[in-house]
């Protein structure tokens, strides 16, 4: 029996620089990574899922993502997500998502004013994505971030609503970039479309570092494995 | 270049961008490490890393401001920052020194060259457009001293986008990649006069700067010819290959032009809607430069007075909270430390490691330099420049295999400077034969004045090893190992040292054993390969080295030392800290040019009677 090997596109924008990483991890977690380029406008039929990694896309200039978030390629990642695929932005992929209205909430210059590099601990606060399904709320995960805009915030009805539905799925277990309740990562109602600043594909191999980004991409890949699955395609 | 086996080899180099960073720190920083990665890229290699050597008076907003330079390009191209050296030293208040270092991968058997191949080529300007930024950077900033109308400088300073720097290195790693070019060269000090001058030395050049796309109206063409607007790019074309260039390019969109054509003549010859508007024979521009003798008056450096150290403890715990000393972490959390995913080793200690994936081999990397002990005696501090980043490199289980240098020097003019500049490099020389390991690369700096005073000579010297396993790099010292202490037959001083400067004055003449401390370099590489940590003992001492070693570890020690202050908190004689699982040490494993003796075994939660917290609190400071 062949392995299956779930098709995950990886988009990259003219600035992404985490794209090859995510393709190592995803690959590194049995995953086939397809390269997608900004231009593009549709996608193959056959993908299960779809990363927008971190990096400076158009050099963040205007804001971050505010350029990307109209790149010929959304239109198609929007279908994809009204479909219910999974979507998975990381850093400046979240960025992009929440310019591009997907995901609530913006994200503004850390509290600090200055980039941060550093492994840091994200509790699992939903199970309710495909992303987090295989984990417990209260988990702990060590997960290096680096970024200069990681200070999410959202109005204070909009949050509250936000985690009533499960839609904070991960949060800091300590301030580090004074991001509104610690929020580092939130999901869409449904729960297929994900944002984070943590790098999960950094946290994968234990020779580089910590390895808490191992079950969010192993929730990707079973989702994207799911849909494919789903659709007869495998 | 090197050839690191299995067909793969590593490009690496270090920069200066002293004088703008003194006059506008963020650009200058940041186009600093723009124009080193631009060089790496045009040697066809991809930029793997970068490393910073920041020089300042204290860490006030202008060193900030360098920092924030650093990172703004670093992070945005995707290539890691891995380390470097940061110094706080009154002599550098008014002349800072940023110098900056990429390292690159390629294929072995891709090797280009900056030369024009044959005539009829063409040649291709690619990346931003011109403009009136950054002329005479070279020249207003970087070849004359700086003084108090250093703010009407500020227009010489480039401007940097790394966002066109990011795309820049994809185009030209894919075009050397695909083989579609003859050779690349980098638009930096001096502009298209420079690059294109060093391509045309064997040939010749007929440049068109009317159609040098330029971004704003009037220019002159003297003005596009030395123009340092940065994120551009030479490339020699061949005719047939031009379509697939252009191609490329425009994917990545960036401004083209084919701006003139490789010739016969030996000419460098500029034209301006079809007028010519200059021509030199290209080789008065290179290697038939004219070249000056500089006057050389040694001076005798001022006899070592005596230094009183405090008690023991205090002293570390002054030393570890000083500025000089204290953790660097406050400025490397600001850099992308891991995109690219080879990061084994982030940086803190000695030297980082990358991993050259998918081999478990990998590459140490460090840069590191001198200053207080040039004052003394440049010779010496050209060759401990040499030394400690082997020794560097070593400890993270690095084999040494090539140097590149950064020569930071006053104005030449002044003889005492010659004879800096002349000694330094010699010194730098006889290190390297003692390890028997080539510089392949350098930049040198002068001019580096303010109000006539200029900087103590800088030898700043990076180093890139090969680790064998990137699996057995030492992570850090466990409960039960013994420690042991490897020492090169060269005397401990005061003499240079940090103590001295904090509580002595700047005098004497330390010497180097440089046969023992060559032995010294390969007895800390080989042990690396099994040893849970190997750790350099330099600014500092050995006190200092061990309080390092303890907190990258969180595990503190037991040892057995004198409760000497020469022993505690010398240097210059080399020095390194071995942690090995008991069973391992050997009795003598080097012979009598390195001495290696047992200090003491891993164990609880202080060094030296002083609790690792407050060591932590006095090296990390507040947040």
């Amino acid at each position: 029996m062949t392995e299956l090997r779930p098709r995950i596109a990886v988009i990259t924008f003219p600035g992404s620089n985490d794209d090859v990483d995510a393709r190592l991890a995803l690959e590194q977690l049995g995953a086939e990574v397809v390269p997608v380029w900004h231009a593009t406008t549709e996608l193959a039929a056959d993908l299960g899922g779809i990363v927008l990694p971190g990096g400076f896309s158009y050099g963040d200039y205007l804001r971050c993502g505010a350029i990307a978030r109209v790149a010929p390629v959304m239109g198609a990642v929007r279908a994809f997500a009204a479909d219910g695929g999974p979507v998975l932005g990381i850093c400046n992929g979240f960025q992009i998502l929440c310019e591009a209205g997907l995901l609530p909430g913006v994200l503004r210059a850390n509290r600090q004013l200055e980039f941060l590099c550093a492994d840091v601990t994200v509790v699992v606060e939903s199970d309710g994505t495909p992303f987090t399904a295989a984990l417990t709320p209260g988990e702990e995960l060590v997960i290096p971030i680096k970024h200069g805009e990681g200070n999410w915030v959202t109005d204070p009805a909009l949050h509250a609503e936000l985690v009533e539905r499960g839609q904070v799925v991960l949060r800091y277990a300590e301030d580090v970039n004074g991001s509104l309740d610690r929020v580092a990562g939130v999901a869409n109602e449904e729960g297929n479309v994900l944002g984070l600043m943590p790098h999960p594909e950094h946290a994968v191999d234990p020779l580089l570092g910590p390895t808490g980004g191992v079950p969010l991409l192993q929730g990707l890949v079973a989702a994207a494995h799911e849909r494919l699955a789903g659709a007869g395609v495998a | 270049m090197l050839d690191l086996g299995e067909g793969l080899a590593v490009a690496f180099k270090v920069e200066s961008h002293n004088h703008p960073s003194a006059v506008e720190p963020f650009q200058g920083a940041a186009t600093g490490v723009g124009g080193i990665l631009r060089d790496i890229a045009a040697m066809g290699a991809r930029p793997v890393a970068l490393l910073d050597g920041l020089r300042f008076g204290e860490p006030d907003d202008h060193f900030s401001r360098a920092v924030d330079g650093v990172g703004h390009y670093g992070n945005c191209v995707g290539v890691p920052n891995v380390g470097g050296e940061i110094v706080f030293d009154e002599d550098y208040a008014s002349n800072c020194l940023v110098n900056a270092m990429c390292v690159g991968l390629l294929p072995a058997e891709r090797v280009v060259r900056a030369k024009a191949t044959a005539a009829g080529a063409l040649v291709v300007l690619y990346g931003a457009t011109t403009g009136r930024d950054g002329i005479g950077g070279a020249s207003v900033l970087a070849s004359a001293e700086l003084g108090d109308d250093d703010a009407d400088k500020r227009p010489s300073v480039q401007v940097g986008d790394p966002f066109t720097g990011k795309r820049l290195i994809e185009v030209s790693v894919e075009l050397v990649e695909r083989g579609l070019v003859r050779s690349l060269q980098d638009c930096g000090a001096a502009g298209l006069a420079s690059s294109l001058s060093e391509m045309a030395a064997d040939y010749g050049i007929d440049v068109r700067l009317d159609r040098v796309p330029q971004r704003e109206e009037g220019m002159e063409p003297w003005e596009v010819m030395i123009s340092e607007s940065q994120e551009r790019m030479v490339a020699i074309v061949e005719p047939e290959r031009l379509g697939e260039v252009e191609a490329v390019i425009d994917r990545w969109e960036l401004h083209r032009a084919v701006i003139g054509e490789v010739t016969a003549t030996g000419i460098l010859r500029a034209t301006w809607n079809g007028e010519e508007v200059g021509a030199i024979p290209a080789r008065l521009l290179t290697g038939e430069c004219p070249r000056y003798a500089v006057a050389r008056e040694p001076r005798t450096p001022p006899s070592e007075t005596t230094t009183t150290t405090p008690p023991a403890r205090q002293a570390l715990r002054e030393l570890l909270a000083s500025p000089a000393l204290r953790s660097r972490a406050f400025v490397t959390r600001r850099y992308d430390q891991l995109v690219q995913s080879r990061t084994v080793r982030r940086p803190g200690l000695d030297a980082a490691v990358l991993r050259l994936r998918p081999e478990w081999r990998g590459i140490a990397v460090t840069l590191d330099g001198q200053s207080r002990l040039g004052v003394l005696d440049p010779r010496l501090a050209g060759q401990l420049a040499i030394l400690e980043a082997a020794r560097n490199v070593a400890c993270a289980g690095g084999e040494p295999i090539g140097f590149t240098d950064c020569l930071n020097f006053g104005n030449p003019e002044k003889p005492e400077v010659g004879w800096e500049l002349a000694e330094a490099i010699e010194g730098m020389a006889l290190a390297c034969e003692a390890l028997g390991v080539p510089v392949v690369s350098g930049n040198v700096s002068l001019y580096n004045d303010t109000d006539g005073r200029s900087i103590p000579p800088t030898p700043v010297v990076g180093c890139v090893g090969l680790v064998p396993d990137v699996r057995r790099v030492p992570r850090g010292w466990r409960e039960g190992d013994a420690i042991l202490l490897a020492r090169s037959r060269s005397p401990l001083t005061f003499a240079g040292s940090e103590a001295q400067a904090r509580w002595g004055s700047l005098g004497g003449s330390p010497s180097l054993d440089l046969a023992s401390e060559g032995a010294l370099v390969r007895y800390a590489s080989r042990v690396a390969q099994h040893a849970s940590l190997v750790h350099d003992a330099a600014e500092g001492g050995l006190a200092v080295a061990l309080a390092e070693a303890a907190l990258w570890s969180a595990a503190g020690a037991e040892l057995d030392l004198e409760d000497d202050a020469l022993t505690l908190f010398g240097e210059v004689g080399g020095q390194v800290i071995v942690a090995l699982p008991s069973g391992d040490v050997e009795p003598d494993p080097t012979g009598a040019d390195v001495e290696v003796r047992r200090i003491g075994t891993v164990g609880g939660d202080a060094l030296l009677g002083i609790p690792l917290a407050e060591l932590a609190c006095a090296y990390e400071g507040e947040a």
